[in-house]
């Protein structure tokens, strides 16, 4: 049986990547956000997962408001990313799972989630920051990424409700994959931050320490937020919790939470790194 | 165009629905165009001209032409899509954020530094 072995949240904010492109992890702007990972990578390290589930969302680059799925999964071998309007370097392939994003797909769409599903889809920083923060130099190739898009940019979105359904909806496929294989889940982006607008710069540093709280101990409790109880409390850009509560989701069994940090500002957000370790329930 | 998103007063926030969406198709489309650098330097040979091929409004050109973030948002800009265009101007979000409170971009990182220690 396939097994969810831990999650991880985190920031995946593109400044991260020109900071650790510029070799600034050191300075004194950066050092509180990066010096809480080393213990992150090292669990990863040891208990090497097979498979990284990943919700992020696109920020503009695989889809337009042309046509804009409300969730989307890749079922893809590999994915590329591509200049985001910045002309960032590119950077290598992340390699890609398609039985297990199938098994999934079937499941979910079974259970009633109409996702949309990608054999082609270009990944942005929303996804590959993540990776490169666990595995730095970009050497994440080894390890298989199913990327779950969910989207957070324009209304109507699915609220953290069915985020959360989506997630339990997931872990249930999960458990129901033959193969003996160790996944570990990641919930990427948020926390409170406001881009746009005359509230731009808004951070709300307690209602993110209780969010972090809520993830372990109490998550149906964020299920009772609408996307605008978000926007209210964290900010516009707050609504990427939703990526957090969908990866909460997936955990049906024992969490136990391993390690955690909390730092903001980076750029314009709050930045909540946090280590859950997850037994499968009987 | 009825919205259902206009119910709570969030001030200071622009929400990106259905009629956003729509209000602002052509800017969007520009600005997520922006991706290709091919793009960029046909919007910056010819800022006039590359505006006219996505038809945008007098309004969303007048905004384009005075770097004006909150002009493009009332005009339906998506934050996402419009960070292209800032990014092509060379411009980061704390540059974005000055221009939108009226602060310098020092002012602007000042006041991040204290939202983050949760002074507010």
């Amino acid at each position: 049986m396939a097994n969810i072995i831990g999650a991880i949240t985190t920031s995946h904010i593109p400044a991260i990547a020109n900071a650790m492109a510029n070799g600034l992890e050191q300075t004194p702007y950066w050092k509180p956000f990066f010096d809480a990972y080393p213990p992150v990578r090292d669990w990863l390290n040891e208990k090497k997962p097979d498979v990284i589930i990943l919700f992020y969302n696109d920020h503009g680059l695989e889809f337009f408001i042309d046509k804009k799925p409300t969730f989307a999964i890749g079922v893809a071998d590999e994915y590329h990313n591509s200049d985001e309007g910045w002309g960032i370097p590119t950077i290598p392939p992340v390699t890609g799972e398609s039985e297990l994003s199938w098994h999934i797909a079937n499941s979910i769409v079974d259970e009633g989630f109409d996702m949309t599903i990608c054999q082609e889809m270009r990944v942005d920083h929303g996804l590959t920051v993540p990776l490169n923060l666990m595995w730095p130099g970009h050497q994440y190739g080894h390890v298989k990424v199913i990327p779950v898009c969910i989207n957070c940019e324009q209304y109507p979105m699915a609220q953290p409700w069915r985020t959360f359904e989506l997630g339990r909806a997931i872990g249930r496929a999960v458990a129901s994959y033959e193969e003996d294989i160790n996944v570990v889940v990641f919930g990427t982006g948020g926390m409170s931050h406001q881009l746009d607008g005359e509230r731009a710069g808004f951070i709300n540093r307690a209602f993110d320490i209780d969010c972090l709280d809520k993830l372990v101990s109490d998550p149906e409790a964020l299920t009772k937020y609408t996307n605008l109880d978000l926007v209210e409390q964290g900010g516009a850009q707050a609504v990427e919790l939703n990526m957090h509560i969908a990866m909460r989701g997936t955990l049906l069994g024992k969490v136990t939470e391993l390690h955690r940090n909390y730092h903001a500002p980076i750029s314009n957000t709050g930045s909540g790194l946090m280590l859950l370790e997850h037994e499968m329930p009987k | 165009m009825a919205s259902n998103y206009t119910d709570r007063q969030l001030q200071g926030t622009y929400l990106f629905d259905g009629q956003m969406a729509k209000k602002g198709y052509g800017l969007n489309k520009m600005c997520y165009s922006f991706n290709d650098q091919v793009a960029r330097d046909e919007f910056n040979a010819d800022p006039e001209a590359y505006c006219e091929k996505f038809k945008l409004t007098e309004a969303q050109k007048e905004a384009i032409r005075n770097r004006d973030v909150i002009g493009l948002l009332r005009e339906g800009g998506s934050i996402y899509y419009l960070a292209k265009f800032t990014g092509l101007l060379k411009l980061n979000m704390q540059d974005i954020g000055g221009l939108q409170t009226g602060m310098s971009t020092d002012e602007f990182k000042a006041m991040l530094e204290k939202n983050g220690r949760g002074e507010v």
